[in-house]
C-alpha cells in the first residue's frame, strides 16, 4: 500500500493499513482510505463490515492494533483521546440519536458550541450576543427554532437526529462523521436530511455511513463499500452497485 | 466574575432556602440565650444541639447531591470525607486541652501518654493553631478526593464499580483509624474536648455560635452548589450524567469535570464533619462505617436527588424521624429506614422535592402548552400560505 502515501499530504483524513481485532475477530483488516478536504463521502457495507469500528478508531474510542490514522495530513490520531480529537475538529453523530435529554434544545446547542471546554472556562461562561446569534442560526438550519425551549427528551426521533446534527454544526468541525442518520426516519424526513447534509458538506468534509441505498442515491456522491474490515469497492453509486463483489457480499443477487 | 456567578445561582427556591437558613441562624440562638429557661419561648440547649447536628447532616447530603444528583457519581463513601473533616477539627480540640488532660501532659493528648509515646507524631503538628486546623478541614478530604478521583475517573471507573470502590475506601479508612498506631486515638477516637478558640465547648453560648455556624455554612454551600449547577459547567455535569460519551465526543474532558465536582463535594462534607464534632463532643472511627455513607444516600433519595433543596429536607426529616423513632421503638428503626427507602424508590423515585416540583410544573404547563400548540399551528399555517 505504498502508493497510499502520496495521498497523505493533501488529505483531511488518511487511514492506511488499519487493523484491529476483538477477541480474535478481525473487525478491521488492513483498511485504507482517504477523505479529501470538502468531500462528502458515503460508506456502505453489510453488518459487521467494520463501519462503526472505523468511526471508533477515528474518534479515539478504540486504538488500532496496527496502521496509520492521520488528520490534516500531519496529526496522528492514534495518540489522542476523544476530547482531543473532538477539539481538533472531528465531530461524530451516533447511530442511535444521542442528545442531552434533560436539557432544552437550546442548552444542547449551547453545550456543543465551539467555546472553552475547561472546567473554569465553563464555570464562568456568559452567553454573548454573538453566541446567541450562532445558536439561532443553527436552530434555523436544523429546523428546530419552534422547539428551542423543549427538553431533548420530548423531541420526535427525527428531530433528535437533527438536533444531534445541529450540535455537530455548533462544534464547527472540519470533518463530520455521521452514522446512519436516516435510520427510522420517514421518507420525507429522509430526503430533507439528504438536503441538509449536502448543505453542510459545502463548508466541510462529511463521511456518512448508511444502509439506505435510496438515500445514498439522493446524496449522489462517491461511495466506499466495506466488507469484512476492508475496502471492497470505491466509486460512484452506479459503479459500486454493479460491482460483482459488492453484489455478492452486500446487495445480494 | 465571581459576583455574577453567585447572582446567577439565586433562583426563587434557593433564595428562600438561604433566607430561611440565615433566619434560623439568628433566631434559634436568640431563643436559646435570650429567654430564661422557664419561658415558653426558650429553646432548650439539647434541642438546639440536635438541630445543629441535623444541619451538618444536611450539608453532607447536599455535598452528595452535587456529585450524585448532577454528575451521576453514586458515592457510597461520603462519610469518609465527613469523618476526615471531623478528625481535623477533633485534632485541634485535642491540642486545646493542653495540660488539663487526665495525665496533665502539656503537649501530648491523653491517649498518646497512655500508649507511652514520647513525642507528638509529625502529622499532629500545627493543629494547635485554629487557622491551620481549618485549612486542613478542606485539605484533608480534598486531597483524598483528588487522589481517589484522579485514578478512578481517569481509568473510567463508572456506575456500580465506582460505588463499590468508594464503599471500600471508607471501610479501609475505618479499619486504619481503629488501629492505635495510626495515631488518631484508635477505637476511642478523640473526645473530652475543653474549649474552642478560647471558649468552653459545653457552654450554651458556644453551642449557639456553633449552631449559627452550621446554618450559615449550609447556606453558603447551597449558594456555591447552586452556582455550579446553574453555570454552563453544571450543564456539562448533567450532560455527563445523562450521556457521558456524547459529552466526551463534544470535546469535554469528562474526568476533569468529575474530579472538580468530587473535590468540591468532599470539601463540603469535610466542613460538615468539622462543625459536627464540637457539637457532639466526639469523633471516632465509627464515623467511617460503610452504613453511615449509605444512610446519606437514603436522605438524599428521600428528599429528591438533583434538587439541592431536597437532600437538605431529606436529611432533616429522616434524622428527625430517627430521633423520635429510636426513642419510642428503638429495635424497629432500621426496619423503618429500610421500608422508607424501598417506598421512596417505588413510589417517589424523584423524592419529595422532585415530586412536588413535577406536580407544580404540570399544573403550570397545562394552560401554557395549550397556548403554545395554538401558536405553533398558526405558524405552520402561515408557512403553508407562503
Amino acid at each position: 500500500m505504498s502508493d497510499m502515501k502520496t495521498y497523505k499530504p493533501n488529505s483531511l483524513l488518511y487511514l492506511d493499513g488499519v487493523s484491529v481485532s476483538f477477541d480474535g475477530f478481525k473487525a478491521l483488516n488492513s483498511l485504507s482510505f482517504v477523505v479529501e478536504p470538502g468531500e462528502l463521502r458515503a460508506i456502505i457495507g453489510p453488518n459487521g463490515a467494520g463501519k462503526t469500528t472505523m468511526m471508533d478508531i477515528i474518534t479515539g474510542k478504540t486504538r488500532p492494533d496496527s496502521g496509520e490514522v492521520f488528520f490534516n495530513g500531519t496529526v496522528d490520531l492514534t495518540t489522542k483521546d476523544e476530547a482531543d480529537i473532538a477539539q481538533l475538529g472531528i465531530g461524530r453523530k451516533f447511530q442511535k440519536p444521542t442528545v442531552f435529554e434533560s436539557h432544552t434544545v437550546w442548552d444542547n446547542l449551547e453545550l456543543a458550541l465551539n467555546r472553552k471546554r475547561g472546567v473554569f472556562g465553563t464555570l464562568f461562561y456568559k452567553l454573548s450576543g454573538e453566541d446567541k446569534d450562532r445558536i439561532e442560526e443553527i436552530l434555523a438550519t436544523v429546523r428546530l427554532t419552534h422547539r428551542k425551549d423543549d427538553l431533548g427528551a420530548n423531541l420526535s426521533h427525527g428531530q433528535k437526529q437533527w438536533l444531534e446534527i445541529g450540535m455537530l454544526l455548533a462544534q464547527e468541525p472540519k470533518l463530520l462523521l455521521v452514522d446512519e442518520p436516516v435510520a427510522g426516519m420517514t421518507d420525507a424526513e429522509t430526503s430533507e436530511t439528504a438536503i441538509l447534509l449536502r448543505e453542510i458538506a459545502k463548508t466541510r468534509s462529511v463521511v456518512v455511513v448508511e444502509h439506505d441505498m435510496g438515500f445514498i442515491r439522493d446524496l449522489g456522491v462517491k461511495v466506499t463499500c466495506l466488507a469484512e474490515g476492508s475496502v471492497l469497492a470505491e466509486g460512484s453509486i452506479d459503479f459500486v452497485s454493479n460491482d460483482p463483489k459488492v453484489i455478492e457480499n452486500y446487495l445480494g443477487r | 466574575m465571581i459576583t455574577s456567578f453567585l447572582l446567577k445561582s439565586l433562583d426563587r427556591r434557593i433564595s428562600i432556602a438561604i433566607l430561611v437558613l440565615l433566619a434560623i441562624a439568628v433566631l434559634v440562638p436568640v431563643l436559646n440565650l435570650a429567654f430564661p429557661k422557664a419561658s415558653a419561648l426558650h429553646m432548650p440547649t439539647y434541642v438546639m444541639q440536635l438541630f445543629g447536628k441535623y444541619l451538618n447532616y444536611a450539608l453532607l447530603a447536599l455535598a452528595l447531591d452535587l456529585v450524585w444528583g448532577f454528575c451521576g457519581i453514586l458515592s457510597l463513601g461520603h462519610g469518609a470525607f465527613f469523618a476526615l473533616g471531623g478528625y481535623a477539627m477533633g485534632m485541634y480540640l485535642m491540642r486545646q486541652i493542653g495540660s488539663r488532660g487526665s495525665y496533665g501532659d502539656p503537649v501530648l493528648p491523653d491517649f498518646m501518654v497512655f500508649l507511652n509515646w514520647k513525642t507528638l507524631p509529625w502529622f499532629w503538628h500545627g493543629f494547635d493553631m485554629f487557622w491551620f486546623a481549618m485549612v486542613m478541614v478542606f485539605v484533608a478530604p480534598g486531597v483524598l478526593a483528588f487522589i481517589f478521583g484522579w485514578f478512578a475517573f481517569r481509568s473510567r471507573v463508572n456506575g456500580v464499580y465506582l460505588s463499590i470502590i468508594t464503599q471500600a475506601m471508607t471501610y479501609a479508612l475505618m479499619l486504619a483509624f481503629f488501629r492505635n498506631d495510626m495515631g488518631f486515638g484508635g477505637n476511642n477516637g478523640l473526645t473530652d474536648f475543653k474549649d474552642i478558640i478560647g471558649f468552653e465547648v459545653q457552654a450554651d453560648s458556644t453551642r449557639a455560635v456553633l449552631f449559627a455556624a452550621s446554618a450559615i455554612a449550609l447556606a453558603l454551600s447551597l449558594l456555591i452548589a447552586s452556582g455550579i449547577v446553574r453555570s454552563k459547567a453544571g450543564k456539562v455535569l448533567v450532560g455527563i450524567r445523562d450521556a457521558e460519551s456524547r459529552t466526551r465526543f463534544l470535546g469535554y474532558r469528562v474526568e476533569n469535570y468529575k474530579l472538580f465536582t468530587f473535590v468540591v463535594s468532599a470539601m463540603m462534607a469535610g466542613v460538615a464533619g468539622a462543625l459536627y464534632v464540637p457539637q457532639v463532643g466526639i469523633i471516632n472511627p465509627g464515623e467511617f462505617a460503610p452504613g453511615n455513607s449509605i444512610e446519606v444516600v437514603i436522605w438524599t433519595a428521600v428528599g429528591g436527588r438533583g434538587t439541592l433543596i431536597g437532600p437538605i429536607l431529606g436529611a432533616i426529616l429522616v434524622n428527625g424521624g430517627k430521633t423520635i423513632f429510636t426513642g419510642i421503638w428503638p429495635e424497629f428503626w432500621l426496619f423503618a429506614l429500610g421500608a422508607l427507602f424501598v417506598a421512596v424508590t417505588l413510589f417517589l423515585p424523584k423524592g419529595i422535592v422532585g415530586t412536588v416540583a413535577e406536580f407544580m410544573a404540570k399544573r403550570k404547563a397545562k394552560p401554557a402548552a395549550a397556548q403554545k400548540t395554538a401558536e405553533a399551528t398558526g405558524a405552520e399555517q402561515a408557512e403553508a400560505a407562503q
